[in-house]
């Protein structure tokens, strides 16, 4: 067995957490339950990846092999990468039939032809996504192992989701791979990033509670809008104030978990209004400025913020319509002509 | 009676009894807080500021997330000639405290001290090195 095969083995199997080496070991499947049951895991991480490595050395594991071990890995703890969303685009509307076998051939075609040095590994699951792994080289040099980029692809829908390695400069002819092996005919990245996959494709297929317009006048039985003013001596001025928030907010976000975005970025390039008089905000040119919302949940955090009473209801457009837009990065200009109004950019 | 800011919603009028105390709420977290009482402070009749106004600034265990200058609150109280308390109602026993506090002004300002009256609050807040 390669020494840089054995390697890679031995710090993929270090990145997984003890409790879990097992299942992971099991889920990929390349050691025989007779070889696992000769692992101890009760012994410190080092040791357990030697074993694992001796036992594969046994087995004569190659790269493709370990990078089958990778790709499990990732999924499990596919919310550690940042993901970016692709949208492909077809020239006619043409139902083709979609092909994995084939579709693999023309990946690999695609991507060989244009470099030798790539290791392309492809897992599928059960929910109709094709995992692919990417380590790129060069002309002169092997694969990088430990930055391969990855792709998943659900094959009924036009999106792709890649989480690009640091070397960006692969990413044209890894998207020139995808339209060619997928028969579409465009490609083009989606301002809309995240760590957590599931959310992405929630948003982009839909998945998430939307509100639907419902002749609704009366809330419902069983909505109790004050959950914890379970003291009668408590009276609330504003119920009438606060129920007409919770029925804003529920018309615009939903009742169901919303999707986990981390951040919300505006880029503005509109010109400075009503502020002071300051000489270098004068000129005639639109006052750059990036606006960021950061949250460990920003979508449950917008949501929360005028019951909270921390903002007015109804929230801008600009922050509600992230899910319905499938986008969290903005780009906001001045509308051309007699009154600057913003809109935002497509 | 819980409100979220002035003027009390009208349909609610009859509802009410009388008026003995009104603690107004800052978060010192949040500027919208503030910017929501200096607003609302302006529906009041000025009748109440004889001593049945009362603020009540929270948050202040958090000395890293204070939003609001302690300079502006003590103007505000100074500018309302009525008693600022400052509590961080995350610890249990500050709560506590608060709340005897709020309660022995509140008996106070509705009469049932004898002897003394709410007038007594905005004497005992006159600065010693005035007059």
């Amino acid at each position: 067995m390669d020494e840089t095969v054995a390697e890679y083995i031995r710090r993929t199997v270090l990145k997984i957490p003890r409790d879990e080496i097992k299942m992971m070991l099991q889920k990929w499947g390349f050691l025989s339950e007779a070889q696992l049951q000769t692992l101890n895991f009760h012994q410190i991480k080092d040791n357990i990846s030697q074993e694992v490595v001796q036992l594969c050395e046994e087995n004569s594991a190659n790269i493709k092999q370990a990078a089958v071990l990778d790709i499990i890995y990732n999924h499990i703890y596919q919310n550690k990468r940042m993901w970016s969303v692709y949208r492909m685009k077809k020239s006619e509307e043409e139902l083709e039939y979609f092909e994995i076998t084939d579709f693999k051939k023309k990946f690999k075609g695609r991507l060989r032809s244009a470099l030798k040095n790539v290791t392309i590994t492809f897992k599928e699951y059960e929910d109709n996504a094709i995992w692919i792994r990417v380590a790129w080289g060069t002309p002169y040099k092997k694969p990088n192992q430990y930055k391969p980029s990855y792709v998943v692809y659900h094959s009924q829908t036009p999106y792709v989701f890649i989480s690009a390695s640091v070397l960006k400069s692969n990413l044209p002819l890894l998207c020139q791979a995808l339209i060619v092996a997928s028969n579409y005919h465009d490609i083009r990245e989606m301002e809309l990033r995240s760590h957590s996959l599931n959310s992405l494709k929630d948003i982009v297929f839909k998945r998430y509670s939307q509100n639907f317009q419902t002749y609704n006048p009366k809330p419902l039985q069983g909505e109790n809008v004050e959950p914890e003013s379970a003291d009668i001596r408590i009276v609330q001025e504003n119920r009438s104030e606060k129920e007409r928030i919770h029925r804003l907010n529920q018309e615009v976000f939903g009742s169901g978990p919303q999707p986990k975005l981390e951040f919300a970025q505006y880029k503005l390039e509109t010109m400075f209004k009503n502020g002071p008089k300051i000489d270098a905000l004068d000129k005639k040119e639109p006052f750059r400025c990036l606006v960021k919302f950061s949250s460990p949940h920003l979508l449950e955090s917008l949501k929360s913020l005028a019951p909270a009473g921390m903002a007015d209801a109804p929230l801008s457009p600009l922050l509600t319509c992230i899910p319905h837009k499938a986008r969290n990065y903005f780009k906001i200009r001045d509308k051309k002509g007699s009154f600057p109004d913003s809109f935002v950019s497509p | 009676h819980l409100a979220k800011s002035l003027p009390l919603p009208s349909e609610r009028d009859h509802l009410r009894p009388r008026i003995d105390l009104i603690v107004f709420m800052i978060d010192i977290k949040s500027k919208y807080s503030f910017k929501n009482v200096e607003t609302s402070l302006a529906y009041m009749d000025a009748s109440f500021f004889l001593g049945k106004v009362c603020f009540l600034v929270t948050g202040v265990g958090r000395v890293n997330a204070c939003s609001i200058e302690m300079n502006a609150i003590c103007k505000l109280g100074e500018a309302y000639c009525s008693p600022m308390l400052f509590c961080e109602l995350e610890l249990e026993g500050i709560r506590v405290a608060t709340a005897q506090r709020l309660i022995r002004i509140l008996q106070i300002c509705a009469g049932h001290i004898p002897g003394v009256s709410a007038l007594s609050f905005s004497s005992l807040m006159r600065n010693s090195d005035e007059d």
